[in-house]
């Protein structure tokens, strides 16, 4: 078992940056978060025999970025995240509470050509959405975290927790409509 | 009876946590009447779906490395706490 902090960035640095961009957005976080990964390990290097490193730094890895996401989260004034439950749906719904622009049927991707654009467009649709939103979207609906869990990190309510998660959510979704 | 703006905050909340009983079947008789609703849900579950499949893709993704620039940095930094 290789212990030697440059084997990991060698051999395991391109993976652990592409995992922190797929979830940070940003080039200059993800490196940011690789870094401290590496540095953490280093610190800590007794890490099971029955786990490979990659498995290991991923998991260190991952606590490094719900640590980036709380960052940003929290440096989001707490107006900006006290939403609503009724405010600004307007976009979706008119006054009576029927969508006002009604959701069309989709065709499902189905051969790899299809899939692979429905998920260009999903990315770029994430990357629309505001950061705090896409963060607790992506710790839900990517990391399968709990609800619990997110409130706990994110030192937000349940109820805030789900409104932002049904705001990321229509967001998305009219995005797609649109693009898709 | 719910209408589309509630039931579509409960569809997104089903994702998140159990629903009370009530709660189900209030959406349930919804989405039995209207599409739009219907769409809605399922939409919701295929974006789901995908997200998982994106990240996937995403990581093995051969043309995003780490930069060289980041790549010597973190060399150095290795080095010095080392």
């Amino acid at each position: 078992m290789k212990t030697n902090p440059h084997d990991w960035l060698n051999e395991h640095g391109d993976y652990l940056y592409r995992f922190a961009l797929a979830r940070l957005r940003d080039q200059h976080q993800a490196e940011d978060v690789v870094q401290e990964t590496l540095l953490a390990a280093i610190k800590n290097p007794n890490f099971s025999e029955q786990s490979s490193a990659r498995t290991w730094l991923t998991g260190i890895l991952k606590h490094k970025i719900i640590d980036c996401m709380r960052k940003q989260v929290r440096e989001t004034p707490a107006s900006q995240l006290m939403i609503d439950e009724d405010a600004n749906m307007d976009e979706f719904f008119d006054e009576t509470g029927h969508w006002a622009e009604k959701p069309q049927a989709w065709d499902v991707p189905q051969d790899a050509l299809q899939q692979k654009q429905f998920l260009k467009i999903l990315q770029q649709c994430m990357d629309r959405l505001p950061q705090k939103l896409a963060a607790i979207f992506a710790m839900r609906d990517v990391d399968e975290m709990e609800n619990d869990e997110i409130c706990k990190v994110l030192e937000i309510t349940t109820t805030n927790a789900w409104v932002m998660l049904y705001r990321a959510r229509m967001g998305l979704r009219k995005c797609l409509e649109m693009h898709w | 009876m719910l209408n589309c703006k509630q039931t579509s905050l409960l569809v997104s909340q089903s994702l998140d946590r159990r629903l009370t009983w009530r709660e189900r079947m209030a959406v349930r008789i919804h989405l039995w009447i209207c599409v739009y609703c219907r769409r809605f849900t399922q939409q919701l579950k295929l974006i789901r779906q995908q997200m998982s499949r994106w990240q996937q893709q995403e990581i093995t993704r051969t043309d995003i490395t780490l930069p060289q620039v980041a790549r010597d940095r973190i060399t150095k930094r290795l080095d010095t706490e080392a």
